[in-house]
């Protein structure tokens, strides 16, 4: 288990440093050893792994360079420009600079089409989501407590809501007999067996589209959990890192029109979390924010946040481009159209081999059901099916179970992290693979 | 007596990178008086409308000072630069005044919970009292003469100029243009995802810089090395790789404010003062080691390493070979770990030679696994905004934790292009380090012979940005209490911001620190003259 302790080394270490609870030994991780080892190139390596484990964005890159092409200001401290090097440089308030909020609530709020306010002196900046998650969790949770998260879920959420906390995560069993909805009866039962672990049940994240599914929550599921952490008195953090990645902008409804809509009551127990590493692109860049409609929180997280901020030049940078409302416009419609078309080609692809996914609408994924195809249908059964996929076929994907699926044989398959022509062979060999499969079995 | 037992919150906290306040008993020491100073005057009334009337003013003093900032070029000489930018340490009323908040009031009803870990901040300390106050009105010697001087332990401006020129030469718009690289940093390498603990070519530029702090007499092996987003986080993580919760470190006094959110705070991790004195001008004695380590023991408080600063903040001081070599004793016959932080190496100007960890351990060949240094480029480099800390260990396991902890608190991409840029350029950085070096020197000395004037004595520092004074014969009795009465006067008195001994949780009463880092030369006779009408009125 964990690391492997040397022997030479007598000085003991924390339980915290020599625990796996930061999930990295999950099959989720281990495909990816196989694609360091055996990378996929084109030209240079064409029988190479395929990463398709790796939700990354990189289908509207060319409108970013092209905009600071055009906006070299950005990116420079000259004579003209409003901040100086050596104001930027010495910044260090963990407020965060105005602008970069200013410009950053105001693309939170273009991405929901105006359909909600977000107000920037709510907002407090972190190196990433993945810190977002956590520093919320430090905030809604004693260690030993628990917040209850829906499966199939992100295996990431593993480390970054346990590991350091010490905060266990429940899980809320979704299903795909109604598209893996989250249902008011899966929420009860999910508390009750907190309860039966005598656990104290802090509250409720969801991921808006979800990660893994690739689809939104629907209006009135978000409703009925809203009336749930109400009446249990827990928090709601909403993790929406991918809302600006839906294909089509009627179809997302974020937490925050909800409230507006009820006139933010008990929207103080409500938690945003977002970030610029899949709608823009730029997961280098480690940007993340929480917005939160709860003053205390605010103040705590923005102290918290000292361990975990982003660099002032970050900030300029994005500040600017960010504010350019014309450049985002354009941005947020042609990232939503490519993805779109990608999602198509991909789920195209897979049904003319007979493969089903979960009908999608958002994300850089798709849920792919592999079910039909298991020999046996558990988790072992899926497992194998993953390990001939990840060695034989090349190509690494995300099994369900490692994101905590109940049902065996749902795969997640990233779509847009490749240019087309991948996409295309990657689709081929599946195609092979499955084609042969089912020669050899019937 | 806690927080919880007063009626209405004190006003906002001002912000800082620097964590919460001091724990447990020094806490209360610290929130009574001062309550009683903000509160006692005015109560509810002063306590709503002083920040609704301040954010107000404090908005339309920041439209005023831009729109003048603007209309000036950047001063280019080294002494110009004299106060810290409105734009730094704003005091951004965080906590709404809920007829502030145009949107999202707060409903009323049954608060929803919060940890005990969000519950257990501090927001008392002296520290954010002041930060508030030299930022809502803050000094400037042309534009704003009486405002407030802000010298409480900070940060390195001294040499931001340096910085500026570079960048300047090397990546202005007509540079990075010719090189069609329009971020300056090579976008399309950086943007992905990358090694959250730091890519190596920042890690290598990183390591030759150290060396090059600590004048070549160690070498820093990149692969040792984990960067974190600023030396909070650095600290932090280790604190969680080292100790568990309820655990213990012992750090010696006075030391940093930041470590009591840094080591402390998430952690559930204690420290354990090992108290230095005066008489010793501050330096550690393993005396006092053994004492605090085995009074722990006693009371069944698990100690699983040391802290040690060095060059030490605030007093300055360096530990010398022998000690270091003691204190490496030390930890083996206890067997705990040791964590040099020495994000001040690079900042020493006095006669002694600076001594790094590194450097012992280059001579022993085993037992190295026990030592962690802490390093970060805001503090030596003057780019604190820049947020960029160092882990470097010798400890396997250590690195492996703490490299996977590192991606909460990643540095950003675009930041790392521009430091590797820099720090690669070795020949500015051994002409930036020496300058450095010297004008800290000058300023030091020049400081302190300014509050000698007024017969203050300061300890004797080799590094570092602080002054550490001993203001006792201006207290009105020698007792913590007046010292804090002292600090208030100073403050709202003298208007001058500084850090008091019991934020660093010092033994005596009644030593301040000053980072005179943060001033011109010409600024220092202000101070003095600050200083001396507050001791007139104590006479």
């Amino acid at each position: 288990m964990g690391i492997e302790i040397e022997k030479s080394c007598v000085v003991e270490l924390s339980n915290i440093a020599v625990s796996n609870t930061h999930g990295e030994d999950s099959p989720y991780f281990a495909g990816w050893k196989a694609y360091d080892e055996n990378p996929y190139d084109e030209i240079t390596n064409p029988s190479g792994v395929i990463q398709m484990g790796l939700a990354e964005n990189q289908v509207s890159f060319d409108l970013l360079e092209k905009y600071l092409e055009e906006h070299s200001e950005a990116t420079t401290w000259g004579k003209g420009s409003p901040t100086s090097f050596k104001e930027n440089a010495l910044f260090q308030d963990y407020h965060g600079l105005h602008s970069f909020r200013a410009a950053m609530a105001a693309f939170m709020e273009q991405i929901r089409g105006g359909r909600a306010k977000f107000d920037p002196k709510r907002l407090v900046i972190t190196a990433g989501a993945t810190a977002a998650n956590e520093l919320l969790t430090f905030i809604l949770a004693n260690p030993g407590d628990a917040l209850l998260v829906p499966t199939p879920y992100y295996p990431g959420f593993d480390r970054d809501l346990r590991w350091r906390t010490g905060v266990k995560i429940v899980p809320i069993h979704c299903d795909s007999s109604n598209n893996f909805q989250i249902t008011p009866e899966a929420l009860e039962a999910a508390y009750k067996e907190a309860e039966s672990m005598n656990t104290k049940v802090r509250g409720v994240l969801i991921t808006n589209p979800s990660n893994p599914l690739g689809a939104t929550i629907q209006r009135s599921v978000l409703e009925h959990i809203l009336d749930f952490v109400t009446r249990k008195n827990i928090h709601l953090v909403s993790d929406e890192i991918y809302s600006g990645s839906v294909f089509s902008p009627s179809e997302f409804v974020s937490v925050a029109e909800i409230l507006e809509a009820r006139n933010y009551k008990d929207a103080e127990r409500v938690h945003i979390v977002y970030s610029l590493s899949k709608d823009l692109g730029l997961p280098g860049f480690r940007v993340g924010t929480i917005y939160s409609y709860n003053d205390k929180v605010v103040t705590t997280a923005r102290r918290m946040s000292s361990f975990t901020l982003i660099s002032s030049q970050t900030q300029h940078l994005l500040a600017s481009m960010l504010s350019d409302k014309e450049f985002t416009e354009l941005y947020i419609k042609t990232n939503r159209e490519r993805l779109r078309k990608r999602y198509e080609m991909m789920i195209e692809g897979l049904r003319s081999i007979g493969i089903e996914c979960l009908k999608g609408n958002g994300g850089l994924f798709c849920w792919m059901n592999m079910s039909p195809l298991l020999e046996k249908a558990t988790r072992e059964g899926e497992l194998e099916l993953w390990n001939e996929i990840v060695h034989e076929v090349k190509l690494n994907i995300s099994p369900g179970c490692s994101c905590h699926c109940s049902e065996p044989g749902w795969f997640r398959v990233c779509f847009a992290n490749m240019s087309e022509n991948t996409l295309h062979v990657a689709l081929e060999r599946i195609r092979n693979f499955v084609d042969k499969l089912r020669a050899s079995r019937f | 007596m806690t927080r919880k037992d007063n009626k209405k919150p004190p006003p906002p906290p001002p912000p800082s990178s620097i964590g919460g306040g001091g724990g447990g008993g020094t806490a209360m020491r610290v929130i009574v008086p001062l309550q009683g100073v903000v509160q006692g005057r005015g109560g509810l009334f002063l306590g709503s409308v002083i920040p609704c009337a301040l954010y107000y003013l404090f908005q339309l003093y920041v439209k005023t000072r831009t729109r003048h900032r603007s209309s000036n070029s950047p001063p280019t000489s080294p002494h110009s630069n004299s106060t810290p930018s409105p734009s730094q340490n704003l005091p951004e009323l965080s906590v709404l005044p809920r007829s502030l908040s145009r949107t999202h009031l707060t409903s009323p009803t049954a608060s929803a919970f919060l940890s005990g870990r969000a519950a257990s901040l501090a927001t008392d300390s002296p520290h954010f009292a002041g930060l508030y106050k030299a930022a809502e009105n803050p000094y400037h010697r042309v534009d704003n003469p009486e405002g407030v001087i802000h010298l409480a332990l900070g940060d390195n401006k001294i040499c931001v100029d340096l910085v500026e020129d570079w960048m300047e030469k090397n990546l202005s718009g007509a540079v990075l243009e010719e090189r069609g690289d329009f971020w300056g940093i090579g976008i399309t390498g950086i943007s992905g995802f990358q090694p959250l603990d730091g890519v190596m070519e920042l890690k290598v530029a990183v390591a030759s810089f150290m060396s090059q702090a600590v004048d070549n007499s160690a070498f820093f092996n990149p692969s040792q090395m984990v960067l974190t987003s600023g030396v909070d986080p650095a600290i932090e993580i280790l604190s969680f790789c080292l100790a568990d919760y309820g655990n213990a470190f012992l750090v010696p006094t006075p030391h940093s404010p930041s470590f009591d959110g840094a080591a402390k705070w998430r952690t559930g991790v204690e420290i354990v003062p090992v108290p230095c004195r005066s008489a010793d001008n501050f330096n550690l004695s393993i005396a006092a080691l053994e004492q605090a380590f085995n009074q722990a023991k006693k009371r069944g408080q698990r100690i699983r390493g040391i802290i040690i600063t060095n060059p030490s903040n605030p007093v300055g001081n360096l530990l010398s070979h022998e000690t270091l070599c003691t204190l490496l004793d030390f930890a083996r016959e206890k067997n705990i770990h040791i964590i040099s932080n020495e994000i001040f190496a690079g900042s020493t100007y006095g006669n002694e030679e600076f001594v790094s960890m590194a450097e012992i351990l280059e001579a022993e060949d085993h037992d190295r696994e026990r030592v962690h240094i802490v390093y970060g480029l805001s503090d030596d480099i003057c780019v604190p905004g820049y947020k960029t800390g160092v882990i470097y260990s010798y400890n396997k396991n250590v690195l492996a934790a703490a490299r996977k902890l590192a991606r909460l608190a990643s540095v950003s991409a675009p930041t790392q292009q521009l430091l590797t840029s820099m720090l690669s350029d070795a020949r500015f950085m051994q002409k930036f380090i020496e300058i450095n070096r010297l004008r800290l020197q000058k300023m030091y000395q020049a400081f302190v012979e300014g509050l000698k004037q007024l017969g203050i004595e300061c300890a004797r520092s080799e590094g570092g940005f602080h002054c550490w004074a001993d203001m006792s014969s201006l207290m009105r009795s020698y007792s913590e209490k007046a010292e804090l009465e002292l600090w208030d006067r100073l403050l709202n008195v003298a208007k001058i911001n500084v850090t008091p001994g019991t934020s660093c949780h010092c033994i005596e009463p009644g030593w301040f620190g000053f980072c005179f880092a943060l001033l011109t030369e010409k600024d220092i006779p202000v101070v003095v003259e600050r200083i001396r009408s507050v001791s007139e009125a104590t006479k």
